[in-house]
This record gives C-alpha cells, structure tokens and sequence, in this order.
C-alpha cells in the first residue's frame, strides 16, 4: 500500500447506495470501538484477534511514508508476528504503567470489493502516566480493509499513519 | 568559499571561572554527578565546548541527500542544520538560520529545492550557502535599500565542515578537524566499516523521537553492556544477546568512542548457566514467527552485532540484518531527539527487504527492546531531576581488565575522563 492508496480524494464519496454506507459504517464504528475498548483494557493478547490469518499491522510515520519510505514503527504480517508483537508486550518489554484512551472519529467506507471493505478513520490516542498529566500519545489516520463475512469484519490490513511524527519516549501498545 | 561566513569559535570561549568552581567532580573515578543530567549551564556548556568543539558530528546519510538540491533539516548539537547536496555533487551543511534576522527558515524535514530562500524578506542562498540576492538592495526609486558597502560574501549562511564516510555524512564547527578516520582511531574504523561497509545505501525509513533524558544517558546506554543481558528481556528470551555469548568491548585511546560486539549461538540459550541469573528470562517461549529473527549472511565479520558509540552524537548498530544510525540532539539538559534512519543497501531484493523491515520490529520508539531503553532512560532522569542529590556509581569491571566481557562500566568510565576533558570539569 502506498501513500496514493492510503490518502484518497477526500471529495470522493463511496458510489455504494446510503442505506448500505450506514449499515457498513456502522460495523466499522462498532468494530473500532471493539478494538479501542481492548487496547486501552490492556487486553493486548487478544489483539491479534481482530486480524485475519494473513492480517497486516503497519504503524507508520506521515513524514516516511509521504516519502515513499516503508520503515514502520510496527510492523506485524501475520498471525504469527501479531501474537509476537503481543506477547512481548505482555512478557519482554519493561515500560511504565499508563492509561490510555483511543478516540476514533471521521468513520467513512470508501468502497466494497467482493468482500473486502476499504474504509478510513481519524485516531487520537491519549495517554496518562502515573504522577503526570494527561497527554497526546498519537494523532493520526486508520487506511482499513477488512474481510467483511455477513456482518462480521476482521481486518485484512490497518495502517495507522501518524501525524505525531516525533514520538513521545515510546509507543508501547499498538495504536 | 573562502568569502563565505564560517561558524565562529565557541569551543574556547572562557566560560565564568567563578561558576564552573561551583562543580566539583567527585574523586572516585567510579563515581558520576548527577548535575550533569540537569544543569542548565552544563547544558550550555556542552554546546560550546563538545559538539561546536573539535568533534565530528554525525549529520545524516548520503542517500537522504541523493541528487543536486536534496536537502535535510539537520542539527549540530542543538542548533538546526541544513545538510544539502550541491549543483557539484558535493555536500554542504549551513546553520538552518537566516543571515538578516536569524529566522530557522528550512521548515521541512526533506526536499529538494534549487536554493533557498527565507520568506521574511526573501533573501535567497544558493545551494553553496552563499547570499545570492536581496530584494530591494539599490531600494525605489533612489531611496532606502542597502548601505553601498554592504558585503553579500560576508552575509552567507554559516558554514560547517563536512567529511563524510561509506555514506554518513558528519559536521565540524573547525575547518582544521583531523580526518574523520584518525578521529576514529584504527579499531574503531574496522567497526565502522562492518555497520556500513561502503557499498551504497537504501534508507528504509526514519524514526523521530523524543526521549525524556539528558542525552548522555543515551551514549551510556549504548556503552552499558550489562544492561542489554538484563533489561532486554526479548534479547535474552530469544538468544541474541546473553552474557556468555562471545563478546567484546572495546574503546578508542581517548575513550570517548566504543564498541560492542556479540556473537549470537545457533538456536536458544536453554541450557545457558547465565540465565538462571536473569528474573525474567523466559525459556518457555518460542516465537510464532521465528523467521523474523533469521541472520542472513551478508558479511565477512565473524560477529552478528555491533553497536558503535561516536562521540559525540552517534550510534551505529548492526543487529543482525539491522542497520541503523542514530543521532542524538540534545533538547535542554533533560530532553533529547533521536534521529534514527534505518537502511539496507541498495542492491537489495525485495525479500531481503522485507526480512529488514521485518526484523525493524526490534529497534525504534515502537521497538521489542527500543522500549525498553527510552523507559529505563525517563525513569534515570525523573531520579536525578525528582530525588535527592548523589553521584551515580559506574563500578562494574576493571580498567585494564581483558575486552571480552560484557559485565562491564568501563567504556561509561572512559567517556566520562575524555567528558571532563573537553569540558573543563
Ligand atoms: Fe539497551
């Protein structure tokens, strides 16, 4: 995927009848609040779930890859690296306890191939730290396409495509 | 160039007698004081006399520079650069500063561009650094305008010295710098050309970050080599750097260099004595992909890490089939940047790659052990800038001791004798 793909036209509205936009944008709203709900319980483990087998995870700075630099922050492609990327969070990595709290907004289907939903999304992510205040881990963008099974979705591929290019100390659980 | 208006000479600059009297550097060379995290006229200090001293400043790559007008923002210690590849092909860096008001005007991190101009009053800089035109200079109609006698050689954009080696690119505010290789010394040259041997580059991407720290934390973690076989708990869990390996550190003469390297076993570390040692060695764990941890053999060198520190702002790794170059800009006394390009090199396939960017998953902001350090560096700092005053303690190894192990301060010693040196402490 590059930057063309993952940032279209923003004037361009999916063709799909508005009955079947809302329906669809509601499963994805639905799904991405599933998915914040887990991340910011700290339920990491169960985070390669909402993946296919095959799934692709990319969490990539604006600055590389609006230069064609394929360098990402995370970068999981499969299960398999998925539950990697899991379990060192939950049993490698030392880091600080935190809250965090993920806002996804700006939900929009861009279209429906066969069964492979492309959508995008907004994303803030706040953080809290023990004895700190409240600050902004990550703004950035969600480019989804998920396999859509009744109405049932699992990501195929999420780029997460920040804005918050010069990262704050680290990003431990995946945006 | 000789018109052209070279960077002034701080490094000698006295700095006040009567303030420095107010450090004193404890006895014990196993002993570091904590005000050199959070001292602000330190902070200054270091500014003057280390990276506008006589040090080789790591700038950037050559690739990230790779035709006629490429350009980067930069940064020699704290102060913002512009690194620019020439209509010659050679490569200049500039204070990213204006001549007439001191605007930062370079505001993006790459591009490429066939001069430049600042928009405040759009004075224009050939890609040379040198002033090129100045709006209005004989003014309207007979008046205003420049002074008759003003000199446009002597309004150039600061100028910084640049030597470069198998692709990275270095800075000096001192055009008579030694070359970059006798800075170096032979030892440290070898390790060097085994993290980025001379054939050409392909950036793969760069991770900008700020860490929460003074940034020598950063060069002693580097040069912390009992850290790694305890903190990195992936490191360990997964066999590529553990305490028996076959390993060795060594220094430059002057001790302000380093370098570690590590030769990684063949399968896990299930059997190794050292691990009991370590609580949180996990040796039930195997990898769902373990492909992402495979070495492709790509070199001569006998070891499958090194982990270079160059004073006075970069770190160069090899890891693997990881390539990276880091550089350190100080940000106050407790703050830094990191900028951390990944490469490979240029006659890559795609599967290799993708086996690069695969195995990135390790290092950066976001990385399996990259984590691990820019927690342990906040919580070093919130101890010095939150806690009661005393010295930390480097104690671990001895001096003259042999250079194959890693349970060691010795390279920390090292920087820390050369660090009073060049600061007067
Ligand atoms: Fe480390």
């Amino acid at each position: 995927m590059n930057i063309a793909e993952m940032e279209p036209p923003v004037s361009v509205i999916s063709t799909l009848p508005v009955d079947e936009r809302l329906r669809l944008t509601f499963l994805v709203e639905e799904f991405n609040s599933l998915y914040a709900e887990v991340l910011d319980a700290g339920r990491i483990a169960d985070w390669p779930d909402f993946f296919t087998e095959d799934g692709v995870y990319r969490l990539l700075a604006r600055d590389n890859a609006e230069a064609g630099l394929p360098l990402s922050l995370m970068y999981c492609n499969g299960r398999g690296m998925l539950k990697d990327r899991a379990y060192a969070i939950e049993n490698t990595e030392m880091f600080g306890p935190r809250y965090s709290k993920h806002q996804v907004t700006n939900t929009r289907i861009l279209g429906l191939e066969g069964n492979i939903l492309s959508a995008r999304s907004n994303y803030v992510i706040f953080e809290t730290h023990v004895d700190e205040p409240t600050r902004i881990l990550q703004v950035g963008s969600y480019h989804d396409r998920f396999a859509l099974d009744g109405e049932t979705l699992l990501l195929k591929e999420r780029c997460a495509l920040y804005d918050t290019v010069c990262v704050p100390v680290s990003v431990v659980f995946p945006p | 160039m000789g018109n052209m208006t070279q960077f002034p000479d701080r490094s000698k600059v006295a700095p006040d007698a009567e303030r420095l009297k107010d450090y004193t550097w404890p006895e014990d060379p196993h002993h570091v004081p904590e005000w050199i995290y959070t001292d602000e006229y330190i902070a200054e200090l270091e500014q003057q006399r280390i990276f506008q001293g006589r040090t080789w400043n790591y700038a950037g790559l050559e690739v990230e520079v790779p035709e006629v007008g490429s350009f980067i923002r930069s940064y020699l210690g704290s102060m913002p650069i512009i690194v620019v590849r020439d209509e010659e092909g050679v490569i200049r860096a500039f204070e990213n500063r204006c001549a007439h008001r001191g605007a930062e005007f370079c505001r993006s991190y790459r591009g490429k561009a066939e001069s430049f101009t600042c928009p405040y009053h759009q004075w224009n800089y050939g890609l040379d650094g040198s002033l090129q035109s100045v709006p209005f200079r004989r003014g309207v109609k007979g008046k205003g305008g420049m002074p008759k006698d003003f000199d446009m050689g002597a309004n150039s954009l600061r100028r910084l010295n640049v030597t470069t080696r198998n692709g990275a690119i270095f800075v000096s505010a001192h055009d008579d710098m030694e070359p970059f290789e006798d800075y170096l010394g032979p030892q440290m040259l070898e390790q060097f050309d085994t993290a980025m041997d001379g054939r050409p580059l392909r950036l793969l991407g760069v991770h900008r970050n700020i860490l929460e720290g003074n940034w020598k934390l950063y060069q002693e973690n580097l040069k912390d080599t009992y850290h790694a076989t305890l903190l990195h708990t992936y490191l360990t869990t997964f066999g590529l750097f553990v305490a028996s390996n076959e390993t060795f550190v060594i220094t430059d003469e002057a001790g302000r260099h380093s370098a570690t390297c590590n030769r990684r076993p063949e399968g896990r570390p299930e059997n190794d004595e050292t691990t009991a040692e370590i609580g949180s060695f996990h040796s039930a764990m195997q990898l769902e992909d373990p492909s992402v941890l495979n070495i492709v053999k790509e070199s001569d060198s006998p070891w499958t890490s090194n982990a270079l520190t160059i004073w006075p702002n970069m770190i160069l790794i090899r890891q693997t089939n990881i390539f990276s170059a880091r550089q350190i800009v100080p940000m106050g006394p407790d703050k830094f940047m990191l900028i951390w390009a990944s490469y490979g090199y240029a006659d890559d396939d795609e599967a290799m790659q993708e086996h690069r960017l695969k195995q990135n998953n390790i290092f950066g902001p976001g990385g399996f052990i990259g984590i691990d350090d820019n927690e342990v560096i906040k919580f070093v700092s919130d101890g010095a800038l939150r806690g009661s005053e005393r010295d930390g303690v480097i104690p671990l190894g001895k001096d003259d001791e042999p250079d194959d192990t890693v349970i060691t301060d010795r390279a920390l010693r090292g920087m820390y004798a050369w660090y009073r040196k060049e600061m007067g402490l």
